[in-house]
């Protein structure tokens, strides 16, 4: 059995059921919004490629940049835009075009004060139902849909029903495989939208020696998988970045699922729920738990 | 409070990935690789991811640097240019050729590497040429 990754990039054209109309659809909401709005952040269509953007009211003034390019694949993860933005400017108002994960990364980002909620209006719109299927979504549509119709969801990724009926053996072998092809580029940490840690656990000597290939198995990719816990919101930008095509949806779905059979929580589902695993000491004070 | 990503490809290596510049207020506050770039299709290597990195470091060179009395000292380019045909001209009449090499980089371009490969080979007359990619 040859373990086997997944390498899937959003077109750049017009997916196969998405209308043009729909586009044109967020453009307006957009026009509309930034009468209201600092800045919309979306991505903007240039001559050699599609980028994050911060789209202004008076920018079509210019007449350079005009919401004509305003473009929604591939995807980016724009709530880290978002998030930079509210960091610098401490007062700014700010839309977001958004899909379902992007609303899930901001959910889980605004528990953690990552993102300002109220200086944000989310600008959702539903993904295609081609689209959810190479996603494997689960929730392809943000709960603030303002362009679109929820499609439906995607089947569950094939490859966790495979690695669900390999022995602990075959698993161990499995993540062997795949680590070792690991080259410590630390994308899926920086292309990440809930990884804003300023001192990394990942780039810590203490745990991943410096200057050496294959990074420590399986501490390098299990650190980052313990940090995700309950923060995972399962927009794949980690495999898709992922440079040596590791599955790594794989291992963060098996946390996800434990996430939410364990302790019932399923990041990026409701904004008032805390995670399960915050801690705050100067507001609760340490108890001695029983057994422990 | 003007954000923007400017495309660019990675100086790095002859691979050139596409990668974007985050650009806030006119400064480089990140990177994000391309992803309808068909060739590194929206991954990057260390290097790449952090290819911006070079920009505003201390140790960066802003000017050309000229040995005078055992230190480093700034100096303009004409100065420096004209240092270093002189003693390349001496070299050549004096030790011969074969007595200089010349070392090119991924960081120039394909037209730039050409030229100093011909210019070595063509008027120095060596073929004393290596890259920085095999070092």
């Amino acid at each position: 059995m040859t373990p086997r990754g997944t390498n899937q990039q959003m077109p750049v054209s017009t997916p196969v059921g998405e209308s043009a109309s729909m586009i044109e659809a967020i453009r307006q909401v957009v026009a509309e919004r930034l009468n209201d709005l600092d800045g919309v952040v979306a991505l903007r269509k240039a001559a050699a490629g599609v980028a994050p953007h911060l789209f202004r009211k008076g920018d079509d003034a210019d007449g350079y940049i005009r919401l004509s390019e305003l473009e929604i694949v591939p995807r980016y993860p724009l709530m880290t835009v978002v998030s930079r933005l509210h960091k610098t400017f401490p007062d700014v108002r700010l839309g977001v075009v958004a899909r379902g994960c992007d609303e899930r990364a901001y959910v889980e980002m605004a528990k953690r004060e990552q993102i300002d909620p109220d200086r944000l209006t989310i600008i959702g719109f539903a993904c295609t139902a081609e689209e959810a299927q190479e996603c494997y979504c689960a929730a392809p549509y943000p709960q603030q849909l303002a362009v679109g119709t929820p499609p439906p969801p995607g089947p569950a990724n094939p490859l966790v029903a495979r690695y669900d009926a390999m022995s602990l053996d075959e698993r161990r072998v499995f993540w062997k495989r795949q680590f070792v092809k690991c080259i410590k580029c630390y994308g899926c940490r920086n292309i990440c939208p809930e990884c804003f840690c300023e001192a990394c656990a990942m780039e810590d000597a203490a745990w991943v020696e410096p200057g050496v290939l294959a990074p420590p198995f399986p501490v390098f990719h299990l650190i980052r998988a313990m940090h995700m816990a309950s923060r995972c919101v399962a927009c794949r930008q980690c495999e898709l970045t992922c440079a040596a095509h590791i599955p790594l949806t794989v291992l963060y779905d098996l946390l996800r699922r434990d996430m939410e059979t364990l302790l019932g929580y399923v990041p990026g589902a409701d904004i008032a729920v805390q995670p399960p695993l915050s801690l705050t000491l100067t507001d609760a004070p340490l108890r001695a738990s029983a057994g422990h | 409070m003007e954000y923007k990503n400017v495309l660019t490809t990675c100086v790095y290596c002859g691979c050139g990935c596409g990668l974007y510049l985050e650009v806030l207020d006119g400064r480089i506050t990140g990177v994000w690789p391309a992803k309808t770039n068909d060739v590194s299709q929206g991954k990057l290597c260390i290097k790449g991811w952090n290819v911006a990195g070079f920009v505003y470091h201390p140790d960066r060179l802003t000017t050309p640097l000229v040995r005078k009395d055992g230190q480093l000292v700034e100096a303009t380019w004409d100065e420096a240019l004209s240092l270093i045909a002189g003693r390349l001209g001496t070299f050549k009449a004096e030790s011969g050729p074969g007595s200089t090499a010349f070392l090119c980089s991924a960081k120039c371009t394909n037209e730039e590497n050409y030229l100093v490969q011909k210019w070595a080979r063509a008027v120095i007359g060596t073929n004393n040429v290596d890259h920085c990619a095999r070092l």
